[in-house]
């Protein structure tokens, strides 16, 4: 809660929503550009689950229906999914992801508003900790390394695991998982080398993340959302990098931290889910720089090559906590109110 | 079915009722979730574990009934706690000596039955007070219930899991029982989450909602048949007391 003075902006929740949803355009057409329609049909069969499946749940809460419906929360979620998870997935773990999300992520708590933990990043986690090995070779490969799958050859990956199409030839694991494992094997000059970081950071994947930078842009200049946990994730991330990922032959270095994963979406369009991050802005600022540390963290150490969904899932628990004590100073009071426990005086 | 109810108040028909489902330790009072969630990942595990934690609560009743009234109350915790670690101590040894590889694979989880809130809590809020045949009675009842949620609980897990039933039940009925393995669904692509400790929270909750579910809907259909003159029904559902 903040406390006063409140001001009204005069923005709804489903303006907002649908705002986030332009938003991410940029990058989603970039991805499309770069990676092929598998993140087309992705986002379709999200899409579709998503919706169905809150409007089922919602009828059988007797909540209504099509109000609900319009507030857009679940094609927010739907579509950071589709961003998100890998493209060439089999049908059945998006309708499973978009399913999770929806059901065990929002309206099992109630829905939008009481949730927790980020929808889309619950539904993630599940994939990642279930099926470790597809998560993380269905990556499609970028344009420079392989034709980006048109709809046809998308669609029969995707819906038949089609033998027929050379799903190596078109998949591979992310430019992040990539230099991990051969740092320390190879110098980093030699890492370099390799085709799948292109002439700059990482082919395609450094234009996907400026893309989203710029939708995150346009987020900011909106009020969406404000710049705090966005350069906090950035900023707890690139210290430690500086701190203990300086050596580029040991550890990856920090503009592939940036540009060669999901950082950048994670920052601007996931960790500031206004309902499961904190609200002062204080609270901001730290839950930023946890989300950035653990990023680096669970990269750097742990054994999952991308950690955007548990570095937020992880800081969502901590939210509740960071809110109660940056509490801000309210007006005519000599201290903030940040008691953990209100004791009543008579 | 229609109408779950004890009609008179005869008390080993209620420690039955209570055991299996009115204050179900698992379900209800929510005691002994570390061995329940840790290792419910195959139906046999479950069974395993379930049966070692119903002959300990027996034990442990019939025991602690036995010297209830020559205790101070004041060192009585210690006490239990002694009788309950000795009858685990054995239960391990005896499934050392006979059921081998399971005792492997459920591990630093038989010792820590010790620590089952729900064998403490029998031995606390029931056999301590109440006679020996009837405590036995309560320790096999709410042993039942617990196994029979461990059942169910591994049951799920495996389904869901691997898309099998009764996997590795050699390990605790011999070589013969290897055949008894059902590929519910054949080339199911594991489903490690259901496998993993957090799954077994999800199942968990789950399965106390649908008990939620059952129970106030026995109750609205109780309500709607209830006599308004004050009636002598025992309260066989709601909060424990």
């Amino acid at each position: 809660m903040k406390s006063s003075p409140y001001s009204r902006d005069g923005m709804k929740t489903p303006t907002v929503m649908r705002w986030v949803l332009a938003a991410l355009l940029p990058g989603y057409l970039t991805q499309i550009y770069f990676f092929g329609w598998g993140y087309g049909v992705s986002m379709l069969l999200l899409l579709l689950t998503a919706v169905l499946v809150e409007a089922g749940v919602l009828a059988i809460r007797k909540r209504p229906v099509l109000e609900t419906l319009k507030d857009s929360s679940a094609l927010v979620t739907a579509a950071l999914l589709a961003i998100a998870l890998p493209p060439f997935l089999p049908w059945w773990m998006y309708v499973m992801a978009g399913s999770v999300a929806v059901l065990f992520g929002k309206q099992l708590y109630g829905g939008l508003g009481f949730n927790p933990f980020n929808p889309a990043m619950i539904a993630y986690a599940l994939l990642l900790v279930s099926y470790p090995v597809a998560m993380s070779t269905s990556w499609a490969l970028p344009l420079g390394l392989a034709e980006p799958a048109d709809i046809l050859t998308a669609s029969r990956i995707i819906f038949l695991g089609d033998p027929l199409v050379q799903l190596d030839a078109l998949s591979g694991a992310t430019p992040l998982d990539t230099y991990k494992s051969l740092a320390g094997v190879e110098l980093s000059d030699g890492i370099w080398q390799k085709p799948i970081f292109g002439e700059h950071v990482a082919l395609g994947w450094e234009w996907v993340a400026m893309a989203f930078g710029v939708g995150g842009g346009l987020l900011l200049l909106k009020r969406i959302i404000t710049w705090h946990i966005p350069v906090c994730v950035i900023l707890g991330l690139s210290v430690m990098a500086m701190l203990f990922g300086w050596d580029p032959d040991r550890s990856v270095p920090i503009h592939l931290h940036w540009l060669g994963g999901s950082l950048i979406v994670g920052a601007f369009f996931i960790a500031t889910d206004p309902v499961s991050a904190p609200t002062t802005t204080l609270g901001k600022c730290w839950f930023g720089i946890g989300i950035g540390v653990l990023v680096y963290v669970i990269r750097a150490w742990g054994n999952y090559p991308d950690a955007v969904a548990f570095a937020v899932l992880l800081m969502n628990f901590t939210a509740p906590l960071l809110d109660q004590i940056t509490q801000p100073k309210t007006f005519g009071h000599q201290k903030p109110n940040r008691t953990l426990i209100k004791v009543q005086v008579k | 079915m229609g109408k779950c109810r004890v009609s008179n108040n005869s008390e080993p028909l209620k420690i039955m009722w209570n055991g299996v489902w009115g204050s179900n330790p698992a379900l209800v009072q929510l005691l002994g979730l570390c061995p329940l969630l840790a290792v419910t990942s195959t139906v046999v595990n479950a069974l395993g574990l379930g049966m070692a934690t119903l002959c300990v609560l027996v034990g442990s009743n019939a025991a602690v009934s036995l010297i209830r009234n020559w205790v101070q109350p004041a060192i009585r915790l210690p006490a239990f706690v002694m009788i309950i670690a000795s009858l685990v101590t054995s239960v391990e040894l005896l499934m050392q000596a006979y059921t081998y590889d399971l005792y492997l694979v459920l591990g630093i989880f038989i010792p820590l039955i010790v620590t089952n809130c729900a064998i403490l809590g029998r031995a606390e809020a029931y056999a301590s007070k109440n006679p020996f045949f009837m405590s036995i009675l309560d320790g096999f009842m709410m042993g039942v219930g617990f196994l029979l949620v461990l059942l169910v609980l591994g049951a799920v897990r495996e389904l869901i899991g691997q898309g099998t039933l009764f996997t590795d039940m050699h390990l605790l009925f011999g070589e013969e029982a290897k055949s008894w393995r059902w590929e519910v669904v054949p080339d199911y692509p594991p489903f490690l989450f259901a496998i993993l400790p957090p799954g077994a929270f999800v199942v968990m909750g789950l399965l106390i909602a649908l008990k939620n579910v059952i129970d106030s809907s026995l109750k609205a259909k109780q309500a709607s048949n209830a006599a308004p003159s004050g009636s002598k029904r025992v309260r066989v559902t709601g909060p424990v007391t």
